[in-house]
Formats: structure tokens, sequence, C-alpha cells
């Protein structure tokens, strides 16, 4: 718990930092990137100064409500951050949300934060949440599963067969 | 009625389960700890008054056809990865990602052979829980059973002990990713029964639609609690199996004509 705070305490050392980084720097006093949703929108999805103590807190509390217990309209989803936050790039399509000079690299870069977020998260808006691809059909590129080989199937003897299924009860 | 169906009467596990219990309410704990005030309206989250499980007609599966891996590789994203330059076809495929596999025995008395879609099996007790050190690896109340990637370190220590060979894990780094489907380098994966599409209300899999648009219907998903669901009535009607059933770790796949 101590170290918790001390942590907390440390933070806001480095905020205070961010800000005098923003206010100073060419940008203004936000870090909310033009050509992004929220470039035209009034409000994040928290009172703004709340969102930038504690976001990093909120996403990692969230995102256990998601996986775990499989709850999808959490407040803080990190595909919505990116929906609003992401800019549009020249030619027509995003910028990666974490590259250099983008909404989530304008104060970690500063203080060095390095997010492991973005190794597995998409980093650009997606065009659909939920993929209908199984229908679409499409990929007719056969592939072979590990296990299987058409000329040489995993050879069972009988009795090793009934081993697979050993117990077979009357309910 | 009294159809097969490899149901473990659960004594053996007794013990066991006990100490199941007691983990879980010392992971509880932390989650505690992580309460952030936040007073939104968001929803209750998964029941256990569910159990998701997958019946397969092996008699329907036919030999040739990958349908269902296809359409799992790229509801799942496992398609944006591609064999190392370099890399000899034998160390691609025995590492490369795989949440569904084709299977086929033989009889080697018989000759007779089936095929079969093989996956994480959704055990109730499953290995790669009791296994992971972290907690990563774990058991939905809605009875899917998946990695928490957010809290997985890459031991594969679940891969070992899974029977099923049913995980995979991500040797490369990953680019331009689903927004349903996050993964990256250095995680273990496997079959979620497409979560994200569950939990967004869609209750079809998509190696489950895939094989259907085939024609073959080999695959049935549903709630194997609700008696109305089509997969519990099937169950009622015909024999079933479990693979390993003398593991006792009652699967939620389930298995007919093997
Ligand atoms: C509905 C669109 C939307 C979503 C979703 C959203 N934001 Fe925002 N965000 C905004 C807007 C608009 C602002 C600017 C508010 C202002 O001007 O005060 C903002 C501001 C911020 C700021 C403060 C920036 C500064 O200049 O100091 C942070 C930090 C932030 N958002 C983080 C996040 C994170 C993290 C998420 C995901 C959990 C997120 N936002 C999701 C719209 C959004
Ligand atoms: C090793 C891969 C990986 C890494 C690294 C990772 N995540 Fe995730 N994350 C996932 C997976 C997988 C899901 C589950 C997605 C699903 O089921 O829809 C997820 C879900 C989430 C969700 C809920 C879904 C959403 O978009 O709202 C949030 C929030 C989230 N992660 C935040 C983070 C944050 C913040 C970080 C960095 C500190 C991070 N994740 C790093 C794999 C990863
Ligand atoms: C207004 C400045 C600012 C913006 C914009 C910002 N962050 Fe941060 N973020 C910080 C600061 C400062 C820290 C480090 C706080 C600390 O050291 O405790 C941090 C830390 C984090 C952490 C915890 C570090 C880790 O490795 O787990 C996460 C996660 C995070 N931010 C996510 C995001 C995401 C996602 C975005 C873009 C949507 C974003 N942040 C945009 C200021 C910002």
């Amino acid at each position: 718990m101590l170290s918790s705070t001390g942590i907390r305490r440390f933070a806001g050392v480095l905020m205070a930092g961010a800000f005098t980084f923003l206010t100073t720097g060419v940008l203004g006093d936000s870090a909310v990137t033009p050509g992004s949703k929220a470039a035209g929108m009034e409000a994040c999805v928290a009172p703004t100064a709340e969102m930038r103590r504690n976001h990093m807190d909120y996403l990692k509390h969230d995102r256990i409500k998601t996986v775990r217990k499989g709850i999808r309209d959490i407040r803080n989803s990190l595909a919505d951050c990116v929906d609003c936050h992401a800019a549009k790039n020249g030619s027509g399509g995003y910028a990666q949300i974490d590259s250099e000079g983008q909404f989530c690299d304008k104060c970690h870069n500063y203080m060095a934060v390095d997010l492991a977020c973005f190794q597995c998260h998409r980093k650009t808006p997606g065009e659909e949440k939920l993929s209908q691809s199984a229908l679409d059909g499409g990929n007719v590129d056969h592939r072979l599963g590990l296990l299987r080989d058409k000329d040489a199937p995993a050879a069972l003897a009988a009795d090793e067969l009934v081993q697979l299924q050993a117990i077979v009860q009357e309910d | 009625m009294g159809k097969h169906n490899d149901q473990p009467d659960g004594k053996r596990r007794q013990f066991i389960g006990g100490t199941i219990l007691a983990a879980g309410a010392a992971t509880v704990a932390p989650g505690i700890l992580l309460t952030v005030a936040q007073a939104t309206g968001e929803s209750q989250g998964v029941s256990s008054d569910v159990r998701y499980g997958m019946l397969i007609d092996t008699d329907k599966c036919v030999a040739d056809c990958t349908a269902c891996v296809d359409a799992c590789d790229k509801e799942n994203g496992l398609d944006l990865q591609q064999k190392p330059k370099g890399q000899s076809d034998d160390d691609w495929n025995a590492q490369r990602p795989q949440w569904v596999r084709k299977v086929q025995l033989k009889d080697r008395q018989t000759g007779d052979i089936t095929d079969l879609p093989m996956m994480c099996q959704h055990c109730e007790f499953p290995p790669c829980v009791d296994v992971c050190p972290t907690g990563a690896s774990f058991r939905r109340a809605d009875g899917i059973v998946m990695v928490d990637r957010h809290t997985c370190i890459g031991c594969r220590y679940c891969m070992m002990a899974c029977p099923y060979k049913a995980r995979s894990f991500i040797h490369q780094n990953v680019v331009n990713q689903l927004v349903a489907a996050p993964r990256g380098k250095g995680c273990v994966e496997s079959c979620n029964f497409c979560v994200h599409r569950i939990d967004a209300g869609k209750m079809t899999t998509a190696c489950q639609d895939a094989c259907a648009k085939e024609g073959h219907q080999a695959i049935v998903f549903g709630d194997l609690k609700n008696p109305e669901s089509e997969i519990a009535s099937i169950l009622r009607e015909k024999n079933s199996r479990q693979i390993r059933a003398d593991l006792e770790l009652n699967t939620g796949v389930r298995y007919t004509d093997l």
C-alpha cells in the first residue's frame, strides 16, 4: 500500500512535468491529436483531468472485467480509446496511435513510458468490431492440421481407441 | 433416456475441488485492492447458470475438409502469422498457432477411419488452470476456458499439461491485429469458443458457421445446462463421448459417433 501511494505521488510529479511539456510545446495545452474523432468532441469518457491522471489504472481495472467476466460495455475500453484518439493520416488511413507524436506516444515519450499494449492490440480503428469472416468464405487456402497426414493417419488399435474414452457410464 | 455420455461421478475430484475453491478466494483479494470508484450502468457479466459446450458429430465430419480450421484462423487472426523465412515446414507446422485442427483416427484392426476437429475441450476441471503459476489460465463462470493474456508470462506449463495438445504459443511479432482478437508474441492462446462473438450475443462460433456453410453441420455449439438447447436435446437422444474420459475432466466438447 505504502509503495502504491508513493508511486501515485511520483506520478503526480510526472504529470506536472507532462503539462509543462504540453503547455510549452507548440501543441497548446491538449494532447488530443488533430484529425482524430476526439478533436471534434467535447469530452473524454471521464473528466479530462481525471483521465490524465488515472487512465492507466482505469484501463487495467476494466480489462479484467472484460476478459474475466465477459463485460463488454466497460467505460475504459482500449479499442474505444483508439477509435476516438487515433488521427487520420494524409493518405486516407489512420496513423498508428502509439507511433511518434501520436496520442498514446505524446506524453509517454516524454515520461519514458513504454506501452506493451499495442504489441497485441490493434493500433488503428477497426472497420468492424465483430468479424463476419466465417460467413464470407473467401479463404480457400486448404492447409493440413498438425497431427493430420492423409497418407499416415494416427494409427490406433481398437483397445487404444477404447482407452481414449475409458469410462463410459450409464447416467 | 440413459444415454452414454461419459459423465464422471466426480467423487475422485472432491479433494481437488476443495483446493480449487481455496485458490479462488486468494485470487479475489488483489482484485478488490484494484477497485476504482466507478458508477456506470454496466452489464453484470457472465454467469454460471450457463455452461457452453460443443457437440461434434464425427459421422458428418469430412476427411479433406478444413473449413472449420480456416474459419477459425480468420476469425481469430491466426492467419496474420506466416512461416518465417528459412524455417522448415516441419518446424512451422509444429509451432504455428492452431486453435482447432483436424485429426484422423484409424482403427488398426478394422481400418475404420474417423475424422474429427480437435480443439480446447473446455474442461470443467482444466489441467491448464491447475498448473498455471500466474492465474492467467482460467475458466470463466460460463465454462469457457481461456488465457488472460494480460497475466500470461509465456511459461507454457499449460501446453504441457493439456491432454489434448490444444494450446499454441506465439513465437513471432504480430502486426495489424483484429480489434476483436488482440494477440502478440510471448503468450499462450487457445480456442475460446469465439468469446467475442458470444459476448456480443451471437450464439454461434466461426467453425460451426463454416461447417454449416459447407453443408456438413457436424458442429453444434450451445448451453449444456439449458434443457431446451439444441445441444442438450441431442445429448439426450444420442450416445456421446468425452475424449480421455478416464481423466474425469468433464469436458465441454463432446463427440457422437466416435
Ligand atoms: C468518445 C471519444 C473518446 C473516447 C472513447 C476516449 N477519449 Fe480520451 N478524450 C476525448 C476528448 C474529446 C478529449 C479532450 C477533452 C478536453 O478537451 O478536455 C480527450 C482527452 C483525453 C486525455 C487528456 C489529454 C490531454 O490533453 O491531457 C487523455 C489522457 C485521454 N483522453 C485518454 C483516453 C483513454 C486512455 C481512453 C480509453 C480508455 C480514452 N481517452 C477514450 C475523447 C475520447
Ligand atoms: C499479450 C497480448 C496483450 C497485451 C500485451 C495486452 N493485451 Fe489487452 N487484451 C488482450 C486480449 C487477448 C484481450 C481480450 C480481447 C477480447 O476478448 O475481446 C484484451 C482485452 C483488453 C481490454 C478489453 C477490451 C477492450 O479493448 O476494451 C482492455 C481494456 C485491454 N485489453 C487493455 C490493455 C492494456 C491497457 C494493455 C497494456 C498495458 C494491454 N491490454 C496489453 C491481449 C493483450
Ligand atoms: C496527458 C498525457 C498522456 C496521454 C495523452 C496518455 N498517457 Fe498514458 N500515461 C501518462 C503518464 C504520465 C503515465 C505514467 C504514470 C506513472 O508513471 O505512474 C502513463 C502511463 C500509462 C500506462 C501505464 C504504463 C504501463 O506500461 O502499463 C498505460 C497502460 C497508459 N498510460 C495507457 C495510455 C493509452 C492507451 C493512451 C492513449 C489512448 C495514453 N496512455 C495516453 C500520460 C499520458
